[in-house]
């Protein structure tokens, strides 16, 4: 009889990391269904790309660092970012995008940091803002209108052209986001004339764009089964939407000025960046009170930068913007403990 | 009576139970052992002090050690036998740690010490019935083991609420329910002793709503009770670990929170477990100490898990034999439960007053823990925190010995129930972080208590001699001043009534002599207490030397007198004008004075070289011995500074 001697607890609730970023994998497929339903297998070629540049710089790097490599793959953390950031990035974005992309994501902004749980900046957050900055045309271009307004919608081998070989054709199918359009018909034109635009599904209220809203009820659902299994609590995803549509109720009621609350709910990046970005808990903040400033913080700079900023969507800007507060928010929402009177507040003061 | 608001407590968590396998079988009496091994420290407080010896006879329920202070408890014997011997022996505790047992051979006959109960104990006065207790060696039978007749001493004025803790929360334990479901009129009899010690307004037995059949037995005896004079109440609690806990258990039953640094008489509470309760009976209603209690054996190493009536120092061996347990199978013996028990390294460790549970877990069951993965800052662990901790932040604080900050947030609150390291996807052992940051905080604030006490100490000890030096150095001034007003006096008396007053002078010297002779005498003997005092390193050294310079200036002073009355002895009236004569009879004072000096000389010396020594070996004397060595130095001036004066 040989016996163990560990200090308490004895015993722990099953699994690890990797269950827990397996099922966030897992709570994308919803999304990813309806991204491939209405434009087209771009997405799931994206996906390929990325998961394989970033297992691939997860593993080097990993090997450089003289760290245990599939141990720490099979966390999938690395394929998790991988595939937010196929999510993010635009369907027929070129090859060289998503490479750029995925690598400086894997390399700087995670294993430069120290690696897992050490990166203050969501790691695909990262990596798109930098080939949004770097590479604006290829960003803008290459997102696809809904196959259903394509005559012959698109086939696996075109898309596999558009994003490795020839973008010669890429104008036959690119259509700018219905985001796009909206803001930049609003001064020109009134809401009922925008919504003519093909691109959203008819011209009564509250608008909706064709596609687009499918996708996000996807995320939306993903997101609602990783809250049901106490993967991430309320309080992220409930303020950043309350925050948005509260700013876009008070600002934006009259449509003939600004983006309607339905596009800005269910026509960009809103749904996806609200489950699957703002609430990586590595970046976020931590604390019950701290995740509501954070998710109320995020709202706000989305609504801000769509409103006023150059970009028409801005969930990546907006989460790394929040990812710098997010210690410093952390410091001053520490809960009350059992027995004291009041909570406290900030670090502790140096002698 | 109106039914308990029940509140809850944030976090927890909810493992599996596991208590089902141990519940099946009733409770068995287990054999007794051919030798008992009792830790005369079983109890929080001060150890008990053993009253008997090897070879000695001793009778089941026979005092055997004695409480050395209030908060200390006595032991008993369990059984009747002979003291083997009384020794180190290893003891249930995390690090396998060694500790002062009793050994008893067990005879088999277990004869029973003359005892008997308290008579009408529910109209008995508290004192008796406290000090019953405290003879009856109980201490609290949850786990923490504090002395039960010190929380039954807290006055009944403060005392509002009183709580039986029955939550049982722990997985796999069952001794308390089983206690219950077989004593539960017995339970109630000693609830209502402590009723009657600390007369609360309520009392409420909190039970987890997972015991359904131990409930129903507490309420039929509460009902059957002909007036419930005490309001005992039974509240059944929604199944969450930790409930049990203290201070979640007190927020559940009344919503409030035992204050920072408190303790819950502070808020009108008092706690005590269920099988304290038991206990209490059989050490007032029948006069039985605390020699046995009820162990849970259990675990998937073990064929037959069930609970048994344990004497207390039966080897855990004993009893997994009992169990019918495969020592081969076990991998890991928990001694309490999986969430806060300790492992044993061995089955030799005896049941002791605390043992509620003992596990005997296989690999399959309690697999070793998962390798350790980076923290992700999920948060579950800050969910699952019944203290409202933020764990996670403690954990990185813990990591890089940030000991200020675990602080600042709190981690001394931390009540190691392992919710937070249940919960981890990153298997992180969490509370061993919290464990090596509280220790090393409890290391740095002796450690600074220590340095602290020292600083003072220096202090005041560089305060006092400052204060000697100057002390001294007012009164050789007081001294000198007077000197010289004495010498002016006498010299104007002189130049005013230059008229000879010859004889009495000459009695005074002799007087003075004998003066001088009984103070050099004294000299004598203080030197000699000094050296002595020196050899031994005494702290009296100082106070020596004190002395010793006293009667040493005093001897100056009559030496001086002296020799000032023998001038003005032999010089004839007004002489005092013509100095030749004066020198003429004045020259052996100056050879007294020279010798003086020489003396003052070699004795500088020697204070000299005893300072050099202690400079060399870097004692702590150093600094007194300077300041010796600069008083010889001040009285050889003085010394040389007479001598001139004499010559002139």
């Amino acid at each position: 009889m040989k016996l163990l001697n560990i200090s308490s607890p004895h015993t722990s609730r099953p699994g690890n990391t990797g269950n827990v970023m397996r099922r966030v994998i897992l709570a994308t497929i919803p999304g990813i269904l309806a991204l491939t339903y209405f434009f087209g297998p771009g997405h799931l070629i994206q996906i390929a790309i990325a998961a394989s540049v970033a297992l691939g710089c997860e593993a080097s790097i990993l090997r450089l660092r003289n760290k245990p490599v599939m141990f720490n793959l099979l966390d999938y953390s690395a394929l998790l970012t991988a595939i937010l950031l196929a999510l993010s990035l635009p369907p027929y974005a070129p090859f060289w995008v998503t490479i750029v992309a995925t690598a400086f994501s894997i390399i700087v902004a995670k294993h430069l940091y120290g690696g897992l749980g050490q990166n203050p900046f969501n790691p695909a957050m990262v990596g798109f803002a930098l080939v949004l900055v770097s590479f604006p045309v290829a960003m803008t271009t290459s997102w696809s209108a809904p196959t259903e307004l394509l005559e012959n919608g698109i086939s696996f081998s075109q898309a596999l052209e558009l994003i490795f070989a020839s973008r010669e054709h890429i104008d036959a199918i690119t259509m700018a986001t219905p985001l796009d359009v909206y803001k930049h018909q609003v001064g020109i034109e009134t809401a009922s004339e925008i919504l003519t635009n093909p691109i959203f599904t008819d011209t009564s209220s509250p608008a909706t764009a064709t596609g687009w809203i499918w996708v996000n009820l996807g995320f939306l659902l993903g997101g609602i089964i990783m809250l049901s299994r106490g993967i991430f609590t309320w309080h992220i995803p409930v303020s950043l939407l309350g925050t948005l549509t509260l700013l876009s109720l008070l600002i934006g009621w009259d449509n003939d000025q600004y983006v309607p609350l339905s596009l800005h709910m269910l026509a960009g990046a809103t749904m996806l960046g609200t489950f699957f970005i703002a609430t990586d808990p590595v970046t976020a903040s931590t604390t019950p009170l701290g995740k509501i400033i954070y998710g109320a913080g995020i709202g706000s700079l989305i609504y801000v930068i769509r409103t006023w900023g150059s970009y028409p969507d801005a969930v990546a800007f907006a989460v790394l913007l929040m990812n710098f507060a997010a210690p410093f928010i952390d410091q001053y929402t520490q809960p009350r403990t059992y027995g004291h009177t009041k909570a406290v507040r900030g670090l502790a003061k140096k002698d | 009576m109106k039914p308990i608001q029940l509140h809850d407590f944030s976090g927890g968590i909810h493992p599996n139970e596991n208590k089902i396998q141990s519940t099946t079988l009733e409770i068995l009496d287990a054999k007794i052992p051919e030798k008992l091994i009792l830790p005369i420290a079983q109890h929080i407080g001060a150890p008990s002090k053993p009253i008997v010896n090897p070879g000695d006879i001793v009778l089941k329920g026979q005092l055997i050690a004695q409480g050395e202070d209030f908060v200390s408890c006595n032991l008993h014997a369990p059984t009747s036998g002979v003291i083997g011997d009384i020794t180190q022996k290893s003891v249930p505790h995390q690090s396998n740690m060694a500790a002062l047992c009793i050994e008893i051979i067990t005879d088999g006959k277990d004869k029973w010490v003359k005892h008997q109960g308290v008579e009408n104990y529910l109209q008995a006065d508290a004192s008796q019935l406290i000090e019953k207790i405290q003879q009856a060696g109980i201490t609290g039978l949850g786990g923490a083991g504090f002395p039960t007749h010190v929380k039954a001493s807290i006055p009944a004025s403060k005392i509002d609420t009183l709580i039986i803790n029955a939550a049982e929360c722990e997985p796999y334990i069952t001794a308390d329910d089983l206690l219950m479901r077989e004593h539960a009129h017995e339970i109630i009899q000693g609830i209502e002793i402590l009723c009657q010690i600390l007369k609360p307004k309520q009392c409420i037995i909190g039970i987890e709503n997972n015991k359904p059949q131990a409930i129903e037995t507490l309420q039929n005896s509460i009902s059957s009770l002909a007036n419930n004079s005490h309001h005992i109440q039974v509240a059944s609690i929604p199944t969450k670990y930790p409930s049990g806990g203290e201070k979640q258990l007190i927020q559940i039953l009344t919503g409030n929170e035992v204050p920072n640094g408190g303790l819950p008489a502070d808020i009108g509470i008092v706690l005590q477990n269920v099988g304290t309760a038991y206990a209490i009976y059989q050490a007032i209603a029948k006069g039985e100490p605390l020699i046995s209690r009820i162990t849970t054996v259990t675990g998937d190493a073990c064929d037959q898990p069930r609970n048994f009536r344990v004497l207390l120092g039966t080897q855990v061996k004993d009893l997994l034999t009992q169990a019918n347990t495969n020592l081969k199978k076990t991998s890991r013996l928990i001694m309490g439960g999986p969430m806060m028990g300790v492992t044993l390294q061995d089955a030799e460790v005896p049941v002791v007053k605390t043992t509620n549970c003992i596990i005997a877990a296989s690999k399959h069951e309690l697999p070793n823990p998962a390798m350790e993965q980076a923290c992700i800052r999920c948060g579950m662990c800050t969910q699952a925190c019944p203290a409202q901790l933020l764990p996670q932040q403690l954990y990185w604080f813990a990591k890089s010995s940030n000991l200020d900050q675990a602080k600042a947030h709190n981690i001394g609150d931390c009540i190691e129930c392992g919710a937070c390291s249940y919960v981890c996807p990153s298997n992180i052992p969490l509370v061993q972080y919290y464990r090596f940051a509280k220790g090393e905080i409890k290391q740095a604030h002796a450690d600074k208590i220590k340095s602290d006490g020292a600083k003072k100490r220096f202090d005041t000890r560089t305060a006092r001699l400052e204060r000697e030096i100057a002390e001294k150095e007012a009164k050789r001034k007081a001294r000198a001043e007077a000197a010289a007003k004495k010498q002016a006096d006498k010299k104007a008396e002189l130049a005013k009534n230059p008229a000879p007053s010859e004889p009495a002078p000459q009695v005074d010297i002799e007087a003075l002599q004998k003066k001088l002779d009984a103070t050099k005498m004294a000299i004598e003997k203080s030197k000699a207490k000094l050296a002595e005092a020196q050899a031994t390193n005494s702290a009296k050294v100082e106070l020596l030397q004190g002395a010793l310079e006293k009667a040493q200036a005093k001897m100056k002073d009559i030496a001086l007198t002296i020799s000032q009355a023998k001038k003005d002895a032999k010089s004839p009236a007004g002489t005092n004008t013509e100095k030749s004569s004066v020198k003429v009879e004045a020259t052996d004072v100056i050879e007294g004075l020279k010798q003086k000096v020489l003396a003052a000389k070699t004795r500088m010396e020697k204070a000299q070289e005893r300072l050099n020594m202690a400079k060399e070996q870097n004692l702590d004397t150093v600094d007194a011995l300077q300041l010796g060595v600069n008083k010889q130095k001040e009285k050889l001036d003085a010394a040389q500074k007479n001598l001139e004066e004499a010559a002139q």
